[in-house]
């Protein structure tokens, strides 16, 4: 990294030199500038991805982690009483904050989705369904099972973990996606680097063989090479992480679009994490194409 | 200074130079003569490390080219000005940066001053800012002088520097040769001109080699 720095530090004349003996890259140098921006455009929205989904578990896990619901599935003349009962034992069993039954219309707006909003819901034989929030530090779960079983013997706990589970799981491997795609992107980078490089390096064979007979170290002609390559990276990584930020800006509302997308974005500082994408693009380019030009070096000459 | 002992080449399965043992002391003036293809561009690949003998001990400055890390070649080639026959030059930059490349290698800064001075010398200073291929062929062999000599190196080699030019330029390249070794400087000229070999030696006493049969003699003394 020091040396990273070193080179890109504005005022070295030595630097300048080099990078005045190699001639103009040509194509080489548009083809870098456009994958380092391409590619720090795809990397903003895989980790805007990363991060949505990251907050998408934490928020699924929260939500869920903190309640749970008694399902009581007893006959319509018992309901009450077993209700009554539960919830007394609810009321009476430590971890548990509070405990509620939810109302016809709360179950109705539940099977809405599914059966529409003129469900008869009197006329069904329903469970009843008793929504209880966990206090810190939690209930004994397998303890409430136990008392709910003695006191109402058709009630059922169902503390989430089937449903969260599944998707704390998928929510974490959505996250693993995306920081794998940044992963991804940075190797592609990498390549592509090189290639342009290796391509750069060859056409100006001729070049490096007469800076080679008048004395010039590898280092100081992979120096012209890589301080080019590393600089067109940066620039076309920071542009690509700007428009790809303003993509991510315009993406529609929480509210507007709901379902999946909601979310999907930065947040806060998170704002400030695509601004690494393009001293990592200049990183992978300085790696890559110093690798490069030293490997073709000994080749060349 | 340049030692060779026992040195031999080979390339594409064929022996070009055998069995050469030879030394070029320092301030010394050579010749190298030889009919085209012989090897004499290789035995000044040899001197410079571009080509490593496939048998043999080369010695640059004290030390064996076979332990001398790329590093080390660069250091080395800093102190052997070489004047190549096809006079190679970045044709991106002017003919002042080109003869100064040498120093902008070596992250030395060039005085503007000793530049104009040295292609003044080699009669290039009205080209300074010419790009090297709207130069002729002398004023090319005179630039690949300049840029041979601006680090002050200890040796000058050049491979045919009169192949593309007239007598009279060729007169003068050889004076500024002269005058080099003069400066103290070892001066090795690989050439089939024997007129140039003779009025070199009417000046000085050069001695001439002369590469046949795949080994470098002593040549006769009625060049």
């Amino acid at each position: 990294m020091k040396a990273l720095f070193a080179m890109l530090a504005p005022d070295r004349q030595a630097d300048r030199q080099a990078d005045r003996v190699v001639p103009p890259s040509g194509p080489t140098a548009w083809l870098t500038s456009f994958t380092a921006g391409a590619m720090a455009f795809l990397a903003v929205f895989a980790l805007a991805l990363s991060l949505a989904s990251g907050r998408l578990a934490d928020r699924w896990a929260g939500a869920l982690d903190r309640t749970a619901t008694v399902r009581l599935s007893a006959p319509q003349d018992q309901m009450d009483a077993q209700t009554a009962a539960v919830l007394e034992v609810l009321a009476t069993t430590p971890g548990v904050a509070s405990a509620r039954a939810m109302t016809d219309d709360e179950q109705r707006a539940l099977l809405a989705p599914w059966f529409g909003p003129d469900l008869p819901i009197e006329s069904l034989p329903l469970p009843r369904l008793i929504e209880l929030t966990e206090a810190s530090p939690g209930y004994d779960g397998e303890g409430l099972r136990l008392r709910l079983a003695a006191e109402a013997p058709a009630a059922v706990l169902d503390d989430h973990t089937r449903w969260r589970r599944p998707l704390a799981v998928a929510a974490a491997r959505l996250r693993l996606l995306g920081l794998l795609s940044i992963a991804l992107i940075a190797t592609a980078t990498a390549a592509m680097i090189t290639l342009a490089a290796n391509s750069a390096l060859s056409a100006n064979a001729q070049v490096i063989k007469v800076l080679r007979l008048v004395g010039a170290r590898d280092s100081y002609i992979a120096r012209a090479f890589v301080r080019r390559f590393t600089l067109r990276a940066l620039t076309g990584a920071a542009v690509g992480t700007v428009l790809g930020m303003i993509g991510v800006a315009l993406l529609p509302s929480t509210d507007a679009a709901g379902g999946f997308l909601t979310g999907l974005g930065f947040q806060g500082a998170g704002w400030l994490l695509p601004l690494t994408l393009p001293p990592l693009a200049g990183a992978v380019a300085f790696l890559a194409t110093r690798a490069s030009a030293f490997a073709k070096l000994k080749e060349l000459t | 200074m340049i030692a060779f002992e026992n040195v031999a080449y080979s390339y594409g399965g064929g022996e070009l130079l055998s069995d050469i043992t030879l030394r070029l002391a320092p301030g010394s003036f050579h010749f190298l003569t030889g009919p085209s293809g012989a090897g004499k561009s290789t035995f000044l690949k040899l001197c410079y490390a571009e080509l490593l003998p496939t048998s043999g001990n080369i010695t640059l400055f004290d030390r064996n080219v076979r332990d001398l890390a790329r590093d080390d070649v660069a250091l080395t080639r800093r102190r052997i000005g070489v004047v190549h026959q096809d006079c190679q030059f970045l044709d991106h930059l002017p003919l002042a940066p080109n003869v100064a490349l040498p120093l902008t290698v070596a992250g030395r800064a060039s005085a503007a001053a000793d530049l104009t001075d040295l292609l003044g010398w080699v009669g290039l200073g009205h080209l300074a800012d010419a790009l090297p291929p709207s130069l002729s062929g002398g004023e090319r062999q005179r630039a690949a002088l300049a840029r041979a000599i601006i680090m002050g190196p200890d040796v000058v080699l050049a491979d045919e520097p009169t192949g593309n030019l007239d007598w009279e330029m060729s007169l003068r390249l050889l004076t500024l040769l002269i005058e080099l070794n003069r400066m103290g400087k070892t001066v090795l000229i690989a050439t089939h001109d024997l007129n140039l070999i003779r009025q070199a030696k009417s000046q000085l006493a050069a001695r001439v080699l002369r590469i046949s049969k795949r080994r470098i003699q002593l040549a006769g003394a009625d060049l």
